[in-house]
């Protein structure tokens, strides 16, 4: 027999969100500061939302801010869809949709209290990552050492700069840069981001690592990381698909057995020995 | 429980009679193929069907487009549902099984309300198979015959119908059946026959093994080379998808009217054969290779869903509909399972 459930929630209905902030990052990256209309975001260091604009349609896009940050929450959305490409006509004022926040497997904040934290991060796949890097910043005592890698494309696609800086300028953690392609005015670490890891290997022994970046990276960072015999469970793996629906029914996420929007979208290292298809 | 009898005759009655009161949908002739209609007369009823094109299950629970929501530019978003009562009759045990796996998915973890208002309001008046289709292989799948699932299970025994109902719903809608006796032993005894047969006939492929051992063959066959080699002729056009009931995943798209002030998010049939299916934005797509969405489909009915579920049986439920379906005759489940137990063997 079937059971009709009492609370007769629709999991497909977005809630409004008004924007207050709207700001271009670099040629391809808007910023977004959001407040819901109603009931605040309730989130944590690693899950995503599902941007709703009316008549055109839904996107799955991870929070870019902290729970730390009271007011509202933000977004990075990079303009490459049809979706994507409406949002970035968003001005101050505007409305959108908003369901989620949406996710089981997130960042292990509590887990990695006390322990060095390194994480890798490649392109765009600063956005979720930033998520806990602040969450981590404001509640520094908590943690031990902490060490940012990034890795971008070229010089034009940084984003964010101003937080960069201050995060360079940080006496209490470490943050180290470099782009794929040098040019002139780059005075900074040229190659891919793997080629930062040798630079603080004497901290990854016990270190958790989050990872996130471009589905190319994994594979590359994973093996970067292979020579230094590291416990897999230590690794935390972003693995973002096309979280379609968010509520694990439309099959689009799907990593062999399992929904990224529901176990997802953080993995540990550890549990993808039954997940061929995750890297 | 209840099992009354009931003349085919009166039967016919009776269906004219819930015609009237509600929607009825049922298995009608579609040129010399069977797909589920409205009823506007149980004449049109073909009880002894093979198989319909459509699952019904998929077809009125959820539906190959239908509308979520609709939402004013700019502005908010309301839920639309359908919960018209309707009656569905004469879906045989093999999609009877999958729409009770289909109503578990859309229930469990997030309670989807769209699937489920248009499932209670409906009434299931299930049938057991008269004539068998082609490509059945429901006996291999244990869905031969239904033992639970449905407001009222209907058996065929000559010149009438045994009907046995399953549920407080299922015996107040026979309470309206005139004519209808109390089935007696020699009825029951018809009844047991035809499910015995049933076994028999709804096997036009065997499995070579017990349905419930798939999650474990998998397991292991996983590097096999029958992937590479069946989906060498994969057209990728995702049939198999769309014909299959335990099938279930969906797009969402949005439409705006012509004036740019409203709008629809709908839903509809996807197919995970489908080339860009797994597509993200940036064009990156983690299932590209067609052997690799050709094997997920085989996991998902063989692995995946049943262990999601924790369930015995297996998300496949034998109806045949993809082995008729696949052009390039690749898609059978049983010839692969048979193939990778060959290959693997058994333990």
């Amino acid at each position: 027999m079937i059971k009709q459930n009492t609370v007769e929630k629709d999991i497909y209905l977005p809630q409004l969100a008004t924007v207050k902030k709207a700001a271009m990052l670099n040629e391809t990256e808007l910023y977004l500061h959001l407040a819901m209309d109603g009931q605040p975001l309730d989130y944590v260091p690693g899950q995503f939302v599902e941007v709703s604009l009316a008549g055109i349609g839904e996107a799955p896009v991870t929070i870019a801010s902290s729970p730390t940050f009271k007011d509202g929450f933000e977004l990075v959305i990079r303009k490459v869809g049809t979706v994507t490409n409406a949002v970035h006509k968003l001005q101050p004022g505007d409305k959108l949709g908003i369901r989620g926040a949406f996710g089981k497997g997130v960042y292990p904040v509590e887990e990695a209290k006390g322990r060095n934290i390194i994480f890798i991060c490649g392109g765009i796949g600063l956005v979720p990552q930033r998520s806990f890097i602040n969450y981590v910043l404001d509640n520094r005592a908590d943690y031990g050492d902490v060490i940012i890698l990034l890795g971008t494309k070229c010089q034009s696609q940084r984003f964010f700069l101003d937080e960069l800086k201050a995060w360079s300028q940080r006496s209490d953690i470490q943050f180290i840069e470099t782009v794929d392609q040098g040019e002139d005015c780059w005075k900074g670490n040229v190659g891919v981001v793997t080629t930062l890891i040798p630079k603080i290997k004497s901290k990854l022994a016990s270190a958790v690592i989050p990872v996130c970046g471009p589905p190319v990276m994994y594979k590359f960072v994973l093996m970067a990381l292979q020579e230094y015999e590291l416990p897999h469970e230590n690794i935390y793996l972003n693995l973002e698909r096309k979280m379609k629906c968010g509520v694990g029914k439309c099959g689009h996420c799907q990593i062999n057995h399992s929904y990224v929007c529901m176990d997802g979208p953080v993995f540990k290292y550890s549990d993808l020995g039954v997940m061929p298809e995750a890297i | 429980m209840t099992i009354k009898k009931i003349s085919k005759d009166a039967f016919g009655k009776f269906v004219d009679g819930l015609i009237k009161q509600q929607k009825v949908m049922g298995p009608c002739a579609k040129g010399d193929r069977f797909e589920f209609e409205q009823l506007d007369s149980s004449s049109q009823l073909r009880l002894d069907y093979d198989v319909t094109l459509r699952p019904p299950n998929r077809k009125y629970f959820l539906p190959p487009v239908e509308t979520l929501l609709t939402c004013e530019v700019g502005g908010g978003y309301q839920s639309v549902y359908d919960d018209t009562e309707f009656v569905l009759l004469g879906i045989h045990p093999y999609d009877l099984a999958a729409l009770n796996q289909m109503d578990q998915i859309f229930s469990r973890d997030n309670y989807d309300t769209h699937y489920m208002k248009r499932r209670l309001a409906a009434t299931i008046i299930a049938c057991d198979v008269v004539t068998p289709s082609k490509d059945v292989f429901a006996a291999s799948m244990g869905t031969a015959t239904a033992e639970a699932g449905f407001d009222v299970l209907l058996t065929d025994i000559g010149d009438s119908y045994l009907m046995e109902t399953g549920s407080p719903k299922g015996e107040k809608l026979i309470e309206k059946a005139q004519g209808a006796v109390d089935a007696a032993a020699g009825d029951l005894e018809k009844r047991k026959n035809i499910w015995k047969e049933n076994q028999g006939r709804l096997s036009k492929h065997k499995l070579n093994c017990s349905s419930s051992y798939l999650p474990k063959l998998l397991e292991k066959a996983y590097s096999h080379p029958v992937w590479e080699e069946k989906a060498k002729t994969c057209f990728s056009c995702g049939s198999c998808n769309q014909v299959c009931p335990t099938c279930y995943c969906f797009n969402v798209q949005d439409d705006v009217s012509w004036d740019f002030t409203k709008g629809t998010r709908q839903r509809a049939w996807d197919g995970c054969l489908l080339d860009g299916f797994t597509k993200v934005a940036g064009e990156h797509e983690f299932r590209k290779k067609r052997e690799d969405r050709f094997r997920h489909r085989l996991y998902r009915k063989g692995k995946y869903v049943p262990e999601k579920l924790g369930t015995k049986t297996p998300a496949c439920v034998g109806c045949g509909r993809c082995v008729s379906a696949c052009l390039p005759d690749i898609a059978n489940p049983v010839n692969i399972y048979n193939r990778l137990i060959d290959d693997l063997g058994l333990e």
